[in-house]
């Protein structure tokens, strides 16, 4: 079963990486990538008292599904949307915990609100104005993967197109040192179903049982790929990459679960 | 959308371990909830606990994953012959044809919780025997159910809130439709934790009493837990049952508020009129609703007007929170068993708790359990960030 889409707009944010445009010249150069803390961009479309109560996940996956739209040139508001994270606000979660062991236990409202794992969906709506499906899917190290076929599978059912933000950000400790992530990462793809759309490669997805899940030549990078669930993302952009370099097709092999894996083959479009 | 089948299901509530008890309740218009006496809560609420949770042990294999969670997830899955016929799906499609797709708020939060309290005086330090990736994790409840049936197909958990477990049936569908996959666990496990109990009472919204849906006099939430499951294919198990059909879903965005839900009910009005489009309905067409009924003043009032502005105020509908509890992330998932049960006995459930009807919501509120034959059902479940989710199930010869 292959499912197949064609990807309209990307957009990534994380350790050392701005944008698309600065992850591709790195992987062009062949040039080592330098890590340094995740910069997350001002963002200017929640109303200010939102923007006061949201945590840095919500920021991120917010500002990563901007970048895409604005690269694809697509409003926002029209799209329907999958949201891919291996966990959610950990920041806020930690606090909510320490305040629940404590002898206090009254928690804040928007913290409670801000808990739940569909926040970024939440927020996205209220900035945007999109009324249409959203959902979040969470497969541990795998997430990217299981958010990546989600959308694939929308594609196939639905038409269309679909906005993909996979986002994550550790958690302070002590559940750092029982769930340990490098830094806050988000990666966005706007994928259509529509042969027709203006669009930067073909991509087409299969599950696999057996295949060894593709690395990264550059050694900061793949130290990044094994570090941030969202990071398993980075052997397909460096496969667009390369079609948007002259290659005609560019395959990589993603992780999902443990005994199953996203085969990813991109083409160019003729 | 072709129709598919729920060729077996199951449920485990407050009002019931498997669907035989569940039945009882259901048929007598009896509620399951009980004034708060969880761990170490100190809060004056009423809710639905599953007796007997913390007695449940884990396959030895497994015990990694071991928390209130998961082991709900076990109870449950162990009720009415339902693991049994997920290993006879998988004997007959292959173990990678069948996808595992679960809906939970919280996962195994109150493992976390706990170990808060344990932690190292010095270092601050976890205790040891903590494992994030088996209880707090998201995913830990797919990936238990998974690695428990012996499954070996797609999975994920989708975590929208109170929303979750409908939203599942969707995605599910859709893997079905595009051939992805053959069948497909479904289903919710949701249970009671501080963050959930503490955060709704910081809301203000827990109610003192066993809560009373579309009452003048509502006064919130009752929180309750449940593990439901359904296994979803294209045609029939050849030896289930008591087949209904999975024919319409609709989901959509409130774009309005994080914890209230838009006034006039937009969003809850899109995902109905999704899922009817979806099943090739008309509203008229539908028997019976089952609403989201939280029984806050705010969430049953936009519920009832997106219903009123829908359907009329004909079509008789009831909230079952108020014998259940609301299971959150479960609720979906629990709720689309009830309408199962419903479809299969020509029974519509009561909206247990609800004395007198909000004259301002004048919808057809179902009061007794009522036998009446019906061909084709909708369920609601709305969550936090405006996530909206409908269903349409029908009976297995509609």
């Amino acid at each position: 079963m292959t499912l197949t889409a064609y990807i309209r707009g990307v957009g990534v944010i994380g350790p050392g990486i701005a944008d698309w445009p600065a992850l591709r010249a790195l992987f062009a150069q062949g040039g080592v990538h330098e890590p340094a803390a995740t910069q997350i961009p001002p963002l200017a479309v929640l109303p200010p008292a939102e923007r006061r109560r949201v945590g840095n996940i919500v920021k991120l996956a917010l500002a990563t599904g901007l970048q895409t739209c604005t690269a694809a040139g697509v409003d926002p508001a029209t799209l329907p949307t999958v949201f891919a994270s291996s966990g959610g606000d950990g920041a806020n979660c930690h606090t909510i915990c320490e305040t629940l062991a404590s002898s206090d236990r009254m928690i804040s409202p928007t913290r409670f609100h801000n808990s739940v794992n569909n926040a970024a969906s939440g927020y996205w709506g209220i900035a945007t104005g999109a009324q249409a499906a959203s959902t979040i899917i969470s497969a541990y190290d795998g997430s990217f993967a299981a958010g990546l076929l989600e959308a694939g599978v929308q594609l196939a059912s639905d038409g269309g197109d679909i906005l993909l933000i996979s986002h994550d950000a550790p958690y302070p400790e002590p559940l750092a040192a029982t769930r340990p992530m490098a830094d806050m990462m988000g990666v966005g793809l706007l994928l259509s179903a529509d042969a027709d759309a203006p669009a930067l490669a073909r991509i087409s997805i299969t599950l696999d049982g057996d295949a060894t899940p593709s690395r990264l030549d550059d050694p900061a990078l793949e130290a990044l790929r094994t570090s941030i669930p969202t990071a398993t993302a980075l052997p397909l952009l460096r496969c667009l990459a390369r079609i948007l370099d002259g290659e005609a097709r560019s395959a990589c092999t993603l992780p999902y679960l443990d005994d199953l894996r996203l085969t990813v083959t991109l083409e160019a479009l003729s | 959308m072709h129709p598919l089948h729920l060729s077996h299901y199951t449920a485990t509530s407050c009002i019931g371990t498997g669907l035989a008890a569940m039945r009882d309740h259901l048929r007598g218009g009896r509620g399951g909830l009980a004034p708060c006496a969880f761990e170490t809560v100190n809060l004056t609420t009423w809710i639905g606990e599953v007796p007997g949770v913390d007695d449940v042990d884990l396959p030895a294999s497994l015990t990694e994953f071991n928390c209130r969670n998961n082991r709900l997830a076990w109870l449950g899955l162990r009720q009415d012959g339902f693991l049994e016929a997920v290993r006879r799906t998988a004997n007959r499609y292959g173990a990678a044809r069948v996808a595992v797709i679960l809906g939970t708020s919280t996962a195994g939060i109150l493992e976390t919780e706990l170990a808060y309290r344990r932690r190292d005086p010095d270092s601050g330090a976890l205790p040891d025997d903590y494992s994030y990736r088996g209880t707090q994790n998201v995913y830990s409840v797919a990936e238990f159910v998974r690695r428990a049936a012996g499954l070996r197909g797609p999975a994920a958990v989708v975590s929208s809130a109170c929303s979750s477990s409908a939203k599942v049936f969707a995605t599910a569908a859709r893997m079905l439709e595009t051939g992805v996959i053959d069948a497909a666990v479904v289903g919710g496990v949701d249970s009671l934790c501080l963050t959930t109990l503490y955060g709704f009472n910081s809301l203000e919204v827990l109610s003192p009493e066993a809560c009373r849906p579309f009452d003048v006099a509502r006064r919130g939430i009752s929180i309750g837990e449940a593990a439901a499951f359904a296994l979803l294919e294209r045609e029939p198990d050849a030896a289930a049952e008591h087949v209904v059909k999975l024919l319409g879903y609709g989901e959509s965005s409130d774009a309005h508020h994080m914890s209230s839900p838009h006034p006039e009910g937009r969003g809850a009005r899109q995902a109905m009129e999704a899922a009817l489009l979806r099943a090739g309905l008309a509203p008229e067409d539908i028997d019976y609703i089952n609403l989201h009924g939280t029984g806050t003043h705010g969430n049953d009032a936009a519920e009832g007007r997106a219903v009123l502005d829908l359907f009329g105020g004909k079509t008789p509908a009831s909230s079952t929170k108020g014998a259940t509890g609301h299971t959150l992330g479960a609720a979906g998932g629990l709720e689309a068993v009830i309408c199962a049960l419903a479809l299969c006995d020509g029974i519509a459930p009561a909206s247990t708790g609800t004395l007198t009807p909000d004259p301002a919501i004048p919808i057809n509120l179902v009061r007794a359990p009522t036998e009446t034959p019906l061909r084709f059902v909708l369920s609601n479940s709305f969550g936090f960030g405006g996530t909206n989710a409908s269903l349409i199930l029908g009976r297995g010869d509609a």
